[in-house]
């Protein structure tokens, strides 16, 4: 994954299978049509003499296994030899590696198996077809008259057969064909199985190059401080003693905030603490969490963007025989990845050149060219793995400064976070509420369901978005507006409230807070209905069997309906988001002292035809512990207009002694791969919060479950 | 000047006797596989062993090594041959970003030194770092399976 070693081995690797990766390569594919086939070939694909396969990802690396995942789908229609496969990120930012589900070089959205599956496939056919004519002119027979399997040419009528690295070089000189067959599901050898992931020996070793290891020659360090206040700017500081400071180069004011520079990373941050500094806190500075939860609370009784409504819920209520109403609310959360944000840039007169820990490559490209006054093709975006991204690393804040950086130092610059910037200067998962009206008839059916979101809003952040808004923002209503239920009378609607604080994608975005809403509330009218809430979601998923399944399956391995002792509980939570169904039971105790243990979390999960079984259950485990931990812990609050909290003492993260262990089962399916990063978030919050409801018969509203006076 | 040595080999710095040895190691002996991830000793990512002791090398000054023996990830694996706690991370497939896997693998290198057969209790106690992938389900796994547990 290090573009240097790209480079030589390219350069010194003579006969080598190179499709296209001769650089520079930006104006022959900015020729080329968007996603015409030959030319995904270009770039992905390298078989050398010694039988090595060197296959690249076009996505970024946070811990999700997709630089495995994606060259899988490759090797898997090239037939090769998966122990020869090496992986590499890709070269440079181009429309070859754009995300298909994006059309910009992006990670997010759980789209990069989904989006690569066919396109990824296509190119290890394509490559292996190159392979089979060139065996077949040099055997001289039909190229039909041939078959492959692990790396070699077979044909068997002549008992003859040629390497994948003895063919490649006349293989590189052919046409890639356009057409390709792929395989049936049937025949795969490599999709479906658990295989180990090619980035973890690095990982295990310390050798795994993150943003934050980049080495560049004659590089600084920058360490960086941000006006507390959201939209506050800098306003006087004393830098005359800090320049004298040993290895100091600059002190530099990037107007929301100062930073220094320096030789090496500490003596830039120790000056920077030493550093007097005031600020001017600007309009924002008596926003506080009453001023907000004020707004909020007047919302719901403001005009609302309708996101869906079936039948006629108003009327449904009225005659309902029984009508449940509740409310619930979350706080801001912020990401927190392990590796805090940072960013290297060399900014000189005519390049710039960026080495970044970033989910958005292909929008950095565009920032970066904006920011310097250079050309796109001026600017080079080196990837890196990420410490964790989670949604933050979307935001491309950090690059500005670094880009920033290198231009008043001159000089190429690291910047790195403390991770009290990261915790005080995140972009945020919105706070939200919702008002829930839901209506039973006499029999206990639901058939009336009211729900109304306020909360701020992602969408409107964007400069481009109207004002006012003309229609609820997805992002906002997700996992509540489009749950599938059958309910025959439903309606959401929306109130955005945007404050000053900034709001962004957090990982299962508007599903993270609605799948907590939607689930918990259901499992207040199931027990209004005096009905088993697994028996009570059965019903309403009777004729989805991909939901049903799920829900069987977690429920049947998380023992729904065995015995407890007392004080312990079981929840039940299902939701679908990014085109998959996770099922979740959690089972939980809580003592006399009102301790709270999550003991177990079963999960079914049916994510469409699984790609590499190892890398789905890590996913699903990952992301319960994202979202248990939010759930128990995670609350950012606002004070004079800044967040309160700082580090991992006041945003704390649940550690091994509060893991639960989580069962993941997945799904057989054949149909096409749907999103695994992200749709094991939001049925925990809900699966733990109905489980406390068993175990005490306590219902928690209000995110984290600590405000309720639990502790873990 | 300060000395100490690093994996084996002795390095002099001439960082001020106040630096947290982490940056120490990162920046001027030029070891990344140790990690900064709060800088207050709270999620373990930079922990590194002086004398065999796990520690929070962010919040240790390097005046303290003087004259001290530092093992960071890089000292673990003896050239290609892993560790046995590298060895079980790798089969039971524990990173997942892999940010703060330096620190739980050489938190559980000391582990199992003083504790070679760990009950969950000890693992609990010992492996207080973060892992924000939340690996942990492995970890204890793999914790388990370099002890001979597993
Ligand atoms: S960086 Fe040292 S404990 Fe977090
Ligand atoms: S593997 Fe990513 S933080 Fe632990």
């Amino acid at each position: 994954m290090k573009r240097a070693n790209f480079v030589a081995t390219t350069a010194a690797a003579s006969g080598v299978f190179a499709l296209g990766f001769e650089l520079p390569l930006k104006p022959r594919l900015a020729e080329a049509a968007e996603g015409a086939p030959a030319i995904r070939l270009q770039g992905f694909v390298r078989i050398a003499p010694d039988e090595t396969v060197t296959i690249v990802s076009p996505q970024a690396e946070m811990g999700q296994g997709v630089a495995t995942s994606i060259p899988m789908l490759v090797a898997e229609e090239l037939d090769c030899d998966w122990a020869r496969v090496r992986i590499e990120s890709f070269p440079t930012v181009d429309k070859i590696y754009n995300n298909p589900a994006f059309g910009t070089m992006g990670t997010g959205g759980s789209s990069s198996v989904r989006g690569w599956y066919l396109p990824a496939r296509k190119v290890g056919g394509q490559a292996r077809a190159m392979l089979v004519a060139a065996a077949a002119a040099k055997f001289g027979v039909p190229a039909t008259d041939l078959r492959t399997q692990n790396g070699v040419v077979y044909h068997d009528a002549s008992s003859r057969k040629a390497t994948y690295g003895e063919l490649a070089s006349a293989a590189a000189a052919l046409t890639a064909p356009t057409d390709v067959t792929l395989k049936t599901a049937d025949k795969f050898t490599i999709i479906g199985k658990p295989l180990r992931r090619l980035d973890l020996r690095d990982k295990v070793t310390g050798r795994a190059g993150f943003g934050i290891d980049v080495v560049v020659p004659g590089m600084l360090f920058a360490a960086i401080k941000q006006s507390p206040v959201f939209g506050g700017g800098v306003g006087r500081y004393e830098e005359s003693s800090i320049l004298k400071r040993p290895g100091v180069k600059k002190v530099v004011n990037l107007k929301s905030g100062v930073a220094v520079v320096a030789d090496r990373y500490w003596r830039a941050k120790s000056a920077l603490d030493a550093m007097a500094i005031t600020w001017q806190d600007g309009a924002n500075a008596a926003l506080d969490e009453t001023a907000i939860a004020t707004a909020i609370a007047a919302g719901f009784s403001e005009t609302a963007l309708v996101a869906k409504k079936v039948g006629d819920p108003d009327a449904a209520l009225a005659s309902a025989a029984k009508v449940v109403t509740a409310e619930y609310h979350v706080p801001y959360l912020a990401h927190a990845p392990m590796e805090p944000m940072n960013c290297t840039a060399s900014v000189t007169a005519d390049r710039c050149e960026i080495w970044a820990p970033t989910q958005a490559p292909g929008p950095v490209v565009g920032v970066a060219a904006r920011l310097t006054n250079l050309a796109p093709d001026k600017v080079t975006v080196n990837m890196t793995y990420l410490g964790g991204g989670f949604g933050r690393r979307f935001a491309m804040d950090f690059v500005q400064q670094a880009i920033l950086l290198s231009q008043a130092a001159g000089a190429p610059v690291k910047v790195i976070w403390s991770r009290e910037e990261d915790v005080q200067h995140d972009v945020y998962r919105p706070r939200s509420s919702t008002r829930i009206k839901a209506g039973l008839d006499a029999s206990g059916k639901l058939v009336a369901w009211q729900q109304r979101i306020v909360s701020p809003s992602i969408a409107n952040a964007s400069p481009n978005a109207p004002n006012p808004p003309t229609k609820a923002d997805s992002t906002s209503v997700e996992g509540s507006a489009d749950k599938r239920y059958t309910i025959p009378n439903f309606i959401v609607d929306y109130v955005p409230k945007d404050f000053a604080v900034p709001v962004f994608y957090w990982r299962s975005v508007g599903n993270s807070q609605n799948g907590f809403f939607f689930e918990s509330m259901l499992d207040e009218v199931a027990h209004a209905a005096g009905k088993d809430p697994y028996a009570f979601r059965k019903e309403l998923v009777a004729d989805k069997p991909r939901l049903l399944n799920v829900l069987e399956i977690a429920a049947k391995n998380g023992n729904w309906g065995k015995p407890l002792p007392k004080g312990s509980g079981r929840g039940i939570a299902l939701h679908e988001s990014f085109g998959s169904m996770v099922a979740e039971v959690a089972e939980v105790s809580v003592d006399a002292k009102n301790h709270l243990r999550v003991h177990r979390v079963s999960c079914a999960i049916d994510c469409g035809q699984v790609v590499n079984p190892n890398t789905v259950e890590a996913q699903v485990q990952s992301a319960v512990i994202y979202g248990l931990t939010a759930a128990l812990f995670g609350r950012i609050t606002i004070n004079k207009g800044r967040v309160v909290q700082t580090n991992f003492t006041d945003y704390p993260m649940v550690r091994l002694a509060q893991a639960p262990h989580i069962n993941v089962e997945i799904v057989k399916s054949a149909i096409a791969p749907t999103g695994v990063g992200e749709p094991g978030t939001p049925p925990i919050a809900p699966a733990v919060a109905n489980a406390i409801f068993a175990a005490t018969g306590k219902r928690i509203r209000t995110l984290p479950f600590v405000r309720a006076g639990f502790t873990a | 000047m300060i000395s100490f040595s690093v994996n084996k080999k002795r390095v002099s710095v001439d960082d001020a006797p106040d630096t947290p040895l982490l940056w120490v190691i990162r920046d001027t002996v030029g070891l990344t596989g140790t990690k900064f991830g709060c800088g207050i000793a709270q999620c373990g990512a930079c922990t590194v062993l002086v004398d065999g002791s796990p520690t929070r090398s962010c919040s240790f000054p390097v005046g303290a090594v003087a004259g001290k023996s530092v093992t960071t990830i890089e000292g673990l694996a003896n050239g290609e041959t892993l560790s046995a706690v590298q060895q079980a991370w790798l089969e039971t497939q524990v990173p997942q970003c892999g940010y703060c896997q330096s620190g739980m693998i050489v938190a559980t290198t000391a582990l199992l030194k003083e504790h070679p057969k760990p009950t969950d209790a000890q693992i609990d106690a010992a492996l207080t770092n973060i892992c924000r992938c939340g690996t942990y389900d492995r970890i204890r796994v793999a914790v388990k399976k370099a002890a001979g547990l597993a």
